[in-house]
């Protein structure tokens, strides 16, 4: 295409190319800038309006006449409304009428009484007798609060509600669980890619049909399998080995494909001539193939990493949904459950618990992307 | 930090004990089997032995966790599936009729054809579609890594992101949720999106439409650039404008990577659980076969009877793919 031309169709593609995105990237960054507002900001107004001022309709009652303090020879009442940030738009003292009176007037209350309520917050009854009853008056107000943006609910995720001990509990599962299977996947891809054996067209037919087996097949005769051996040992049957060990089962059939189909397309002329020269197939593999396979190496680290990063299922299943041991996705779940309205809480920990996966996503994109061409069963 | 730390050592202890396997177990061939310092027939004889055992040596590790991961799991789990709760005593296909009997199931069967009929098709349709306009522009790259990257996302985290999307606020207050927020602008009435039955599935279907569309946009892009520059120019050179190329002349061309884009889908659609789980556990009508198996496993101390049965559902279901993906590869590498 030719970019000087701005025909009306180009102007189109690029509207909607950026429609698109738009529609693709606002549900995170919604979530992104409502982690970071402030939490009662955050739950009466639309992160959409986080520059903004908000402005919120509250009901405050001031002290009983117990606090009146006699000031040239009247009753007087005072407080303030506001904890020192924005400030009073309109108030008023009946539930009909809440926002009667500009802030600075002077409200006439039905006993005589006078309130009045300034714009940063603060307020007075006055009176000319003293005043009696043991419940104060009522205020309406409308605040109006500047934007603000904080840290507070991170820091408040992180400390209470569980998610750096999760955050550590999912490392535990996800490092070992992508580079234990890389190893032994690799020395299997080279031997179905390179050397000559009978089974091999079967093997490799019995790899790709692995690859698309519902976990949810594995999920009882394991869980069945680990409490046997449990019993058996006298060990715990919910342990991080054992959740490897499944992630490293389950990773193994794409594993081996991605390998295969990479270390079969080098050229064959670095292995024959490595053969003249007296190299086994363990020091060709070794000294060669490894080395030289290293993006497709790459690629299925990363995809193992977000795999068993985002996993959920096999974490609960395997690891336990205990206080102690949940990972990330599990304590979102959680969370979802017992906070399911405290929206600063729950933006603040999903964004920790997607925080990682998309630095390594953003940093090493180019792999990933191999990785899905390559993994992807070629049809036709 | 300690147990990550213990993590770490148990890993490359792990990666250190399968390189001293394979290098341990290929010295002690090379010494049983010596081909070097040998002659004539008993070198030759040593090494076709060697050669035949080598593969296997190398292969053992991975044959064996996929046996004990994958392929004993599949024929347990069928076997389970004739049996009761505790997974004793064989039932016959008591399972499977009270499956056919029960609603949840049925409604959960239901939701599946949903999901399998609008999650692969609208996915793989946006991808094609940016896959197509990002070709024509200059920041046509970032574009696609915007809309890639919920990619990186679990379903976890997507759920929460989408029902902080669908929240709702009653009538009069205001509506933090977008969708709300949109709908009461444009004058329409508030709504709890999530229990509307029936309507709920398709803005659960959402989120994984969400997810899966950078996938299928990447792959697709690929293939279009793979077209064959002359067939373009040709439909050019005969009048043909830009719709008629892209559906005559370039999607016919790519029809066997969109096959593969839909299929993988598919099986992902089979396996959804964590965005059902996650936002509304089954209720309102929303269930569907992955969540409920995985209710049935631990559900009244776990029913492995019927939780078996389903995995089995979902496993038939695969089969055909299974079978459509295994013709395919050893097409492809049959030369190989």
């Amino acid at each position: 295409m030719n970019p000087s031309r701005r025909s009306p169709l180009t102007w189109a593609v690029h509207l909607s190319v950026l429609l698109l995105v738009l529609l693709w990237t606002l549900p995170t960054a919604g979530l992104l800038i409502s982690s970071l507002r402030d939490k009662d900001q955050l739950a009466v107004s639309g992160w959409w309006t986080a520059l903004s001022s908000s402005s919120r309709n509250a009901v405050a009652r001031a002290p009983s006449a117990e606090s009146q303090v006699e000031r040239d020879g009247k009753f007087v009442i005072s407080g303030n409304l506001l904890d020192g940030r924005g400030e009073v738009s309109a108030f008023g003292f009946s539930s009909r009428e809440p926002t009667k009176f500009e802030a600075g007037e002077t409200a006439e209350l039905n006993d005589g009484e006078r309130l009045t309520v300034q714009a940063d917050g603060s307020f007075e009854i006055v009176s000319d007798q003293r005043m009696e009853g043991s419940r104060g008056q009522r205020i309406f107000y409308t605040a109006t609060t500047p934007p603000r943006f904080t840290l507070e609910n991170y820091a408040e995720v992180l400390s209470a509600a569980g998610i750096g001990r999760s955050f550590l509990n999912s490392l535990t599962v996800a490092i070992p669980s992508t580079v234990i299977p890389i190893l032994i996947a690799a020395f299997a891809a080279y031997a179905l890619a390179w050397m000559p054996f009978p089974g091999r067209a079967i093997l490799l037919a019995a790899v790709v049909g692995l690859l698309v087996v519902p976990l949810q097949m594995s999920l009882i005769p394991l869980l069945q399998l680990y409490n046997g051996v449990s019993a058996f040992f006298g060990v715990p049957a919910k342990t991080y080995m054992g959740i490897w060990l499944a992630h490293t089962g389950f990773g193994l059939p794409l594993a081996i494909y991605l390998l295969r189909n990479y270390m079969a397309g080098l050229p064959r002329e670095i292995m024959e001539s490595a053969r003249v020269d007296g190299a086994s197939d363990f020091e060709i593999f070794v000294k060669i193939i490894l080395p030289l396979s290293f993006p497709a190496l790459a690629s299925f680290a990363i995809f193992q990493f977000l795999w068993t990063w985002n996993d959920l299922l096999v974490a609960l299943v395997f690891l336990g949904a205990g206080n102690d041991e949940l990972v990330l996705t599990g304590r979102l779940v959680n969370l979802l459950g017992s906070r399911g309205g405290n929206w600063e809480i729950l933006t603040a920990s999903a964004f920790i618990t997607i925080v990682v996966p998309l630095i390594v996503f953003l940093a090493l994109q180019r792999y990933l992307v191999r990785g899905l061409l390559a993994g992807s069963v070629k049809g036709g | 930090m300690e147990q990550l730390i213990a993590a770490i050592l148990t890993m490359v202890a792990g990666v250190l004990v399968c390189a001293a396997y394979f290098w341990s177990s290929n010295l002690l061939l090379d010494w049983i089997f010596p081909c070097k310092g040998k002659f004539g027939a008993a070198a030759s004889r040593n090494l076709r032995f060697a050669n035949m055992v080598r593969p296997w040596l190398f292969l053992a590790p991975a044959l064996l966790a996929l046996a004990i991961y994958l392929v004993y799991p599949v024929i347990k789990s069928v076997l389970l599936s004739f049996n009761d709760r505790g997974g004793q005593d064989f039932v016959g296909l008591r399972n499977y009729l009270w499956m056919i009997n029960d609603g949840e199931f049925r409604q959960s069967i239901f939701n599946n054809f949903l999901w399998l009929l609008v999650v692969p098709a609208l996915s793989t349709f946006f991808g094609l579609i940016i896959a197509a306009l990002t070709d024509r522009i200059w920041w046509g790259n970032i574009a696609k890594t915007l809309i890639f990257m919920p990619m990186a996302i679990s379903f976890v985290g997507a759920a929460v992101i989408w029902k902080f999307i669908y929240d709702y606020r009653a009538a009069g207050s205001d509506q933090i949720g977008l969708l709300n927020a949109l709908v009461v602008a444009l004058g329409g009435e508030p709504q709890a999106w999530i229990t509307l039955p029936f309507w709920n599935n398709f803005f659960l279907m959402v989120i994984l439409i969400w997810i899966q569309t950078g996938f299928a946009m990447v792959i697709l892009s690929a293939a279009l650039r793979g077209i064959p520059e002359e067939t373009i120019e040709a439909a050019v050179i005969d009048g043909a404008n830009g719709w008629q190329i892209f559906f005559k002349i370039m999607v016919p061309q790519i029809w066997g990577t969109i096959a593969v884009v839909w299929t993988t889908i598919t099986i992902l659609v089979l396996k959804v659980f964590d965005i059902v789980l996650a936002m509304t556990n089954g209720q309102w009508q929303s269930q569907v076969l992955a969540n409920l198996m995985f209710d049935w496993m631990f559900r009244g101390g776990g029913d492995f009877g019927r939780g078996a049965a389903i995995a089995v559902v979902i496993m038939i279901l695969v089969v055909p793919i299974m079978i459509w993906n295994i013709r395919n590869a050893t097409r492809e590498t049959g030369g190989h």
